[in-house]
């Protein structure tokens, strides 16, 4: 019993310091919120959904930029995806390093626009190592036994 | 001895007699040629004389005499018949000239007498004129010392200066020894000296008022003389050797404001004069002219009009003073008045803000707290914290409400509204706690009562709610009914009210409720107190009731605003009371609703928590955000169908899908809504289609208007705002733009 205690304490300090830091936001809360019996895997399809819908439009935008005439609407179009997408799940970070790269399209600052996708590129990695590793984390809570708290 | 023409005189001449004829003619004949003479030499001097021909006449008349008696002279002795033809001639002449004469002084003689009278006459004239010229001059002269007196008199409105340059100038105009103005006292019983011409006469000396030559002078308005030995003219040392001189006294009115009248000049009305005595100098043996005294008369009544007008202009300055004290401290007052409410407005709207915040953070959070997993114990710590937040948050609305009352700021919310719901709601609420006090507590609706009408929801629901909460709050036993049904016109002009005037009309309904409860009652005596503010019925009972006392004034102010009556009545302590109340409600007519994009409402209608099975439809391009909102939507129990483009949507949409929500940052977002509203024509079966956007901005909100959209959600959207948007969208299926 006290193991499954102090994994779950050690989860919701580790969610506690992922808000705290600013990776994630409120929205994240609402996504924990919306998974129930009928849902048991919800937040972790919708994140898996995010990594790889990132991934590609990361892809997609370094080839945009590396070309000889950039197409600035085309890079919009991404940032603008990837924007909508890392708000849904409550990416604080990469979306806010998102509306900044936008800024530097509307200018159509191609060396501005390389900055920002490393940025961006930057604070996904983040999000992404930490969201893996709270899912370890809650996968571990589970195996012991323990059920995930919902979100305060 | 030849015979000679002579003629014999007579009588011999040597007699007596004859001598002395002889002289006689010869002085009567020198006299008769001198006066000719003379007659011419004065004539001659004098030019005037009118009657020369006459003179002429006359002259020659007296010639001829003249020369008769000089011939005749020649007559006393012999004398040759030539003297004698001579004599006769001249005798004949001189009786023709003389009969002329004669006869023309017949037509002269009363010539000359009339110049004579009219000599007279003349005479008398220029006397007469001599001393009506006399008069006018002493009347210019009067007047014109008038005058200056007048304006010297005038051209101040100081009261002192005026009499004292009554004095003076009368005293130089008529040199005057002495001239002295006694004023009655404020007593009105005596007259005291107030002003002399001359310093050293004593002042503030007293005389009784009712001396005879005192009313002799007041009864009349001419100026009167007066003995110099009576007391108000013995104010002066006797200097003088022989006499004093004369003394005239006068009156002069002292006019007072209320002698005024409009029509009439003040006669005999007023009462108090001042007497105005002057004194020739003594031994100087002058007497009072009438043109002095009447200069005397008239300086007085100008005395009177001056010190009149004085008198008015001190008043009016006074007045005038008075005036602008009261201005200047009513400005003040007004100017405190204004800053007291400014104070009062600025801490309102602070607390308004200040006080709302927190509160509404309170009442959120524990909202939200609530449907998160809690312990038994938790669960009511944090029912506890909500309830009384409410209750915290509800006495700050209803303050701020009230004072919004007084003020006359408070406008109704009208809208659209299920009458019957309220009830429900009302009955819903107040169940539990009437449950704890095992009162039974029963609703009854007349069959007749609308379903829905026109008017202020929330403030009803306040009205019925404080009633009904009050029957509770002051009933221990017994039971608890509540009555609701529409009032006839008939028996609404039963009521008779004071301030209550039932106007019926065709779209408009009168709702009538009354509560009956079988507690406490209320002494009768206590109950026009009931409805003013702050004042609570004092008896044991019920202090430990709790509230504020706020709550049925605040009604009362409601059901005004809402052009009804509310009352009470008890039989007594111990008897039950009933509350009823009338109010004026609007008719809903037919579905003639407009429907307008809501924004952000907040988590305030819980109406439906499920909506299982909802058939609804999501449209966005960007995976993860489909997702997310299909999450939501099946969390809240409906059945989602997702597509990811407009084509897939036009494809898939159909009457079954009661909502199609849509982002509208896809690039055809628009087209797609435009498109839907025209496969689906009937506005009832129509799917409704609201927006998800990230963009907060007027213009994606207005392009989704223009559209025709039915609401407009910003991303992200959290559990409670998406149930709040459903029910909204669901339930009144008719959307007001909310405030």
């Amino acid at each position: 019993m006290d193991g499954v205690i102090q994994l779950q304490r050690q989860l919701v300090d580790y969610t506690a310091s992922l808000f705290h830091e600013g990776f994630l936001d409120e929205q994240f809360n609402q996504l924990q919120q919306l998974q129930d019996e009928n849902n048991p895997d919800f937040v972790v399809e919708v994140v898996s959904l995010f990594f790889e819908d990132s991934e590609r439009l990361l892809n997609e935008l370094a080839k945009a930029l590396e070309q000889q005439c950039v197409d600035f609407k085309r890079i919009d179009a991404h940032v603008h995806q990837l924007k909508g997408s890392s708000s849904s799940i409550g990416a604080q970070r990469v979306q806010k390093a998102c509306i900044a790269f936008r800024n530097y399209c509307d200018e159509q600052n191609t060396e501005g626009c390389l900055k920002c996708l490393q940025q961006v590129k930057h604070e996904y990695s983040l999000v992404k190592t930490k969201l893996e590793t709270l899912f370890k984390l809650q996968r571990r809570v589970l195996a012991a036994g323990g059920s995930i708290p919902k979100p305060i | 001895m030849e015979t000679c023409n002579c003629v014999e005189p007579q009588w011999p001449a040597e007699e007596l007699l004859m001598k002395y004829q002889y002289i006689s003619d010869f002085f009567i004949a020198l006299a008769y040629f001198s006066i000719p003479l003379e007659l011419i030499y004065f004539v001659k001097k004098s030019a005037v004389f009118p009657y020369r021909w006459v003179l002429v006449q006359f002259g020659a008349f007296i010639v001829l005499c003249g020369a008769t008696h000089l011939i005749n002279l020649w007559t006393f002795t012999i004398h040759t018949r030539t003297v004698a033809i001579v004599m006769t001639i001249a005798k004949v002449l001189t009786a023709v000239v003389s009969c002329i004469t004669a006869l023309m002084l017949v037509h002269i003689i009363p010539d000359l007498l009339s110049v004579k009278t009219r000599e007279l006459f003349l005479k008398n004239k220029a006397a007469e004129l001599d001393r009506e010229m006399g008069l006018i001059r002493t009347q210019e002269e009067t007047g014109r010392h008038v005058r200056m007196l007048t304006h010297e008199i005038r051209s101040t409105l100081d009261r002192h200066t005026i009499l004292k340059t009554t004095l003076v100038e009368l005293g130089r105009t008529l040199a005057l020894e002495e001239c002295a103005l006694w004023m009655p006292t404020r007593t009105g019983l005596e007259l005291q000296l107030s002003y002399t011409l001359r310093p050293q006469n004593p002042v503030g000396y007293t005389v009784p008022i009712q001396l005879p030559v005192i009313n002799q002078v007041f009864s009349s308005n001419r100026a009167v003389k007066i003995s110099p030995n009576c007391p108000v003219a013995r104010i002066r040392p006797f200097a003088g050797k022989y006499m004093p001189g004369e003394v005239v006294a006068v009156r002069v009115p002292l006019l007072h404001l209320s002698n005024f009248q409009i029509n009439d000049w003040p006669e005999l009305s007023t009462k108090r004069y001042a007497l105005m005595v002057l004194m020739l100098p003594s031994d100087s043996a002058r007497q009072w002219h009438a043109y002095e005294l009447e200069l005397v008369e008239v300086v007085a009544d100008q005395v009177a009009v001056a010190l009149s007008h004085a008198a008015i202009l001190e008043e009016s300055m006074r007045a005038r003073d008075l005036l602008m004290e009261r201005n200047v401290a009513l400005d003040l007052a007004r100017r405190e008045a204004e800053t007291a409410i400014r104070a009062r407005n600025d801490f309102l709207a602070v607390m308004n803000h200040e006080m709302r915040t927190p509160m509404h953070a309170i009442i959120a959070l524990s909202s939200l707290l609530q449907e998160t997993g809690l312990t038994p114990e938790q669960r009511l710590m944090v029912e506890t914290i909500l309830k009384s937040s409410n209750l915290l948050a509800t006495l700050i609305n209803d303050v701020l409400d009230l004072s919004r009352l007084e003020d006359g700021s408070l406008q109704l919310d009208l809208g659209t509204f299920n009458l019957r719901a309220v009830f429900r709601e009302v009955l819903n609420l107040i169940k539990p706690i009437a449950s704890v006090k095992k009162l039974p507590v029963t609703l009854n609706l007349a069959p007749d009562l609308p379903e829905y009408a026109i008017g202020d929801e929330k403030r009803l629901m306040q009205t019925i709610l404080n009633v009904v909460g009050n029957a509770v709050k002051f009933s221990k036993e017994g039971n608890i009914s509540i009555t609701a049904f529409v009032a006839r016109p008939e028996s609404l002009r039963d009521l008779r009210f004071p301030d209550f005037f039932p106007v019926p009309s065709d779209d408009h309904f009168y709702l009538r409720v009354q509560v009956k409860d079988e507690g406490l009652g209320i002494n009768p005596q206590d109950i026009p107190k009931l409805f003013t503010k702050f004042a609570q019925n004092q008896s044991l009972a019920t202090r430990n009731s709790g509230g504020s006392g706020l709550g049925l004034a605040i009604c009362k102010r409601f059901v005004n605003l809402m052009e009804g009556h509310i009352w009470i009545e008890s039989e007594g302590l111990g008897k039950g009371c009933t509350a009823i109340f009338v109010v004026k409600l609007a008719i809903l007519e037919c579905s003639n609703e407009s429907k307008h994009p809501f924004m952000q409402k907040g988590p305030a209608n819980h109406g439906q928590t499920t909506f299982s099975g909802l058939k609804v439809l999501v449209m966005d391009d960007n995976g993860v955000s489909r997702m997310v909102t299909k999450g939501l939507l099946v969390h809240l129990g409906c059945d989602v169908t997702t597509v990811s483009s407009s084509d897939e949507c036009l494809r898939v949409v159909s009457l079954d899908h009661k909502v199609v929500f849509m982002d509208v940052c896809m690039p055809d977002g628009f087209e797609v809504a435009i498109r839907i509203h025209e496969r689906f024509t009937k506005r009832h079966e129509r799917p409704l289609i609201v927006a998800l956007t990230g963009n907060a901005n007027k213009v994606t909100k207005e392009n989704c208007m223009k559209v025709g959209m039915d609401g407009v959600i910003l991303k992200p959207v959290s559990v409670d705002k998406m149930r709040g948007v459903l029910s909204d969208l669901l339930e009144h299926r008719v959307l007001f733009e909310a405030m």
